[in-house]
């Protein structure tokens, strides 16, 4: 038998040898000292990928209040400084964001992510650290459940659904007693959003004659589209993302199916009027919080909103805003910025006065706040309702 | 008591007593370094390089078990990562309800070497095995062709294992959920839809990861050095000269494609077990395989050491390039394109890292 040169295990030692050293020399760079005259917060979020537009806007409204509460002087003196990590929506990479946010950068609290999906691979990289994390807008059930770091301000996926339901039950504009559902198989957002949509429609006396699905990318809906005709619904429920959404609208007036179509927060940007066009008109989705909303506080962070990022701010801009400055308050109040005692007064925070309502959050960590539904009209969201929790 | 005459070794092969040493040699060396990296880097470094370098170990783990067939035999497999994903659900689903049925609970157990960790080890290499089934199902009819069709159908193998895994059931959050489960909850599979399979124990460490490292290269360069390794580069030189010489190419080819395919579900099987990573449908989607393929083409036809390097340029760079804020991936893509528009051959071309400096032939 032949072996193999001994010269590769020798060489393999070298190599070893020369990568430990590379790494120990790297000894010095664990983590950053912290300055005593700021606060550091994190976020992270799809800057790129697919889902751009979620994380981009997010951080907009995230710097928005930053950029406000230094203005103001800062937290007990203190500034604070935001520091932005992109994930490509991609899991492991959320992971490793956090993870650098955590343990190198040394945050005080991190702020992120959209998809609930990318959120539980971050949360337990904070709980486990010790470091409270504040979901703007994962509405995933399971996200809270993480631990007692792990908060959100947005409403979950069990509300949002019955909200839809109700709406579509009892609306004088819909009175559905029949609906369909279109569901994005690979979406974990649309899965949940249609589960709880279904239990409560079917609770509130209606019936779901159709469940057909789809692939986020798909580019044909006629198969989906031409089953749901057939089985004739008054309304149909799409839980997707806009991209998705406009196209489908497009397609079902296309093959002269004129049954409006109802769906969630998935649908707010402004890029859903551009795809959706005139096919979208008499659609109605729920959402965080409506831009027609006359009161004050809306009004005013629209305007500086718009001053700052030259667009006017979606939902999930309006989510990140909020979920900043609910952080910003706890920490005013808070003994210190360690991460047990910021996380006590986030879970204290009551009657928040946020753009998307008022903000409490309860005993599991979610926060309990009102939905509103929105009309498409000539293709801009328009005010319909608001619908309180607990009714 | 025993009678029988001790046993004689035939004549022919005299019992050298440094083979076996020779043999394992290369895993008592690589197995202590990485035992060595456990004790020491993550105290040294912090959680957040360790991380990066444990990620660096996994791609290399890929890359090099991809380098066998894309590389060593010249196939063009384009589904690799449908095969870490398959190994990386079956392991995690031995762990997760193993740890229920073990230990009534699927949070980690045992510390380092502990009990927890073993029966991980064991999950990884039934995920393996697993991966391995599904390379030779895939494998077999493909690799009987020539030209692309394994290109198409690993391609397909992916994106059709995707949508499957999106069917699956949810997870079985607690006992009592797993106790009471009907027939209905067990197939397909609870391993969570879309949203992917949550709640697996994170046991994945530098100690783990880099035991793998070492198994996975030094079977790899054995077999470049062996006889059957040489067949299949004699494929991928010239398939009509190779068979003349009495290579069963479809054989030699099955054999590669089903190897890769193991290495791939343990890499699996790590990633899974990763703190801070939730495995997902996504995963085996296109586009993680293309990011193992685009390493074997920097590395090199068939270079161990120079897949291995770009393994690590690869894993690394995007988080070195952090600062440039949301513009790191387009730096990155230049200097892919730079690197590629420099040494079309891949960084080491078929030549290992100990060729250079030597006097070229």
């Amino acid at each position: 038998m032949n072996y193999p040169p001994t010269a590769f295990w020798r060489r393999s030692v070298v190599a070893i040898c020369a990568g430990l050293w590379l790494t120990i020399s790297c000894g010095g760079c664990n983590g950053t000292k912290a300055d005593p005259t700021e606060i550091v917060i994190g976020h992270y979020g799809s800057m790129t990928g697919s889902e751009a537009t979620f994380g981009a806007s997010t951080d907009n409204g995230i710097k928005l209040a930053v950029e406000e509460i230094n203005a103001a002087g800062g937290i007990n003196g203190k500034k604070v400084r935001l520091i932005t990590y992109d994930d490509k929506g991609d899991a492991r990479e959320a992971g490793t964001a956090v993870t650098r946010l955590v343990t190198k950068d040394r945050v005080a609290a991190v702020l992120g992510e959209v998809a609930s999906g990318l959120s539980l691979a971050g949360a337990p990289v904070c709980q486990e650290n010790g470091v409270p994390m504040i979901t703007p807008s994962s509405t995933n059930p399971k996200v809270t459940k993480v631990g007692d770091m792990i908060f959100r301000v947005c409403f979950i996926d069990p509300f949002q659904g019955s909200v839809c339901a109700k709406f579509a039950r009892e609306s004088e504009k819909l009175k559905a007693s029949k609906a369909a559902i279109l569901t994005d198989q690979a979406s974990p957002y649309s899965v949940g959003l249609q589960e709880e949509f279904e239990k409560a429609f079917i609770a509130l006396g209606g019936s779901v004659v159709s469940k057909q699905t789809y692939q986020a990318g798909d580019q044909d809906f006629s198969a989906q589209l031409t089953a749901i005709r057939s089985s004739e619904p008054d309304v149909i429920f799409v839980p997707g993302y806009y991209t998705d959404v406009g196209n489908i609208a497009l397609q079902a007036k296309k093959l002269g199916l004129n049954t409006p179509l109802l769906g969630g927060d998935g649908w707010d940007s402004s890029k859903l009027g551009e795809i959706g066009g005139k096919a979208l008109d008499g659609c109605f989705y729920s959402n965080h919080y409506s831009q027609q909303d006359p009161s004050e506080r809306v009004q005013d962070f629209i305007k500086k909103y718009s001053a700052k990022h030259k667009e006017t701010p979606d939902g999930l801009a309006a989510l990140g805003y909020d979920a900043a400055r609910i952080l910003f308050e706890a920490m005013g109040r808070a003994k210190s910025l360690g991460g047990a005692d910021l996380a006590a007064e986030l879970a204290k925070t009551k009657d928040f006065d946020g753009v998307t309502g008022r903000i409490s959050i309860d005993a599991d960590r979610n926060a309990v706040k009102p939905a509103v539904i929105l009309e498409m009209k000539n293709s801009q969201p328009e005010f319909v309702t608001t619908i309180q929790p607990g009714t | 008591m025993s009678t029988t005459p001790p046993a004689m070794l035939p004549a022919t092969t005299p019992f050298h007593p440094v083979g076996p040493v020779v043999t394992a040699m290369p895993f008592v060396i690589g197995i202590g370094a990485a035992f060595a990296l456990q004790a020491v880097l993550p105290g040294m470094v912090g959680p957040y390089y360790s991380r990066v370098i444990g990620d660096i170990g996994i791609a290399m783990i890929l890359a090099v078990s991809l380098n066998i067939v894309n590389g060593m035999t010249g196939q063009f497999s384009i589904g690799h990562a449908g095969f870490m994903t398959i190994g990386g659900y079956a392991a995690g689903m031995i762990t997760y309800y193993g740890s229920f049925f073990l230990w009534n609970g699927a949070s980690v157990h045992g510390g380092f070497l502990g009990s927890g960790e073993w029966l991980f080890a064991v999950s990884c290499i039934v995920g393996g095995l697993v991966a391995a089934l599904m390379g030779y199902v895939v494998g077999l009819p493909s690799l009987r062709l020539r030209g692309d069709y394994l290109a198409i159908v690993t391609l397909g193998f992916g994106e059709i294992l995707r949508v499957v895994l999106q069917q699956t059931n949810k997870v079985l959050d607690d006992a009592e959920a797993i106790r009471t489960a009907g027939w209905s909850q067990w197939f397909p599979p609870p391993v969570g839809a879309a949203i992917g399979f949550a709640g697996i124990p994170k046991y994945t460490n530098l100690f783990w990861i880099y035991t793998f490292v070492t198994i996975t290269v030094v079977v790899a360069y054995r077999l470049k050095q062996s006889s059957l390794g040489r067949a299949m580069i004699s494929i991928r030189e010239d398939e009509i000269a190779a068979q003349a010489m009495g290579v069963n190419i479809a054989r030699q080819k099955v054999l590669a494609f089903v190897m890769a395919a193991f290495f791939a579900g343990v890499a699996g099987g790590l990633f899974a077990h990763e703190k801070g990573v939730i495995i997902s449908p996504k995963d085996a989607g296109f586009q993680r395989s293309f990011d193992y393929v685009i390493m074997t083409v920097l590395g090199g036809r068939g270079s161990i050491t120079g897949v291995m390097l770009a393994a690590t340029i690869l894993t690394a760079l995007p988080e070195l390039l952090r600062d440039f804020d949301q513009y790191r991936l387009i730096v990155f893509a230049l200097l892919l394109i730079v690197m590629m528009l420099v040494r079309p051959q891949g960084l080491f071309g078929i030549h290992e890292i100990w060729h250079f400096g030597r006097k070229r032939r």
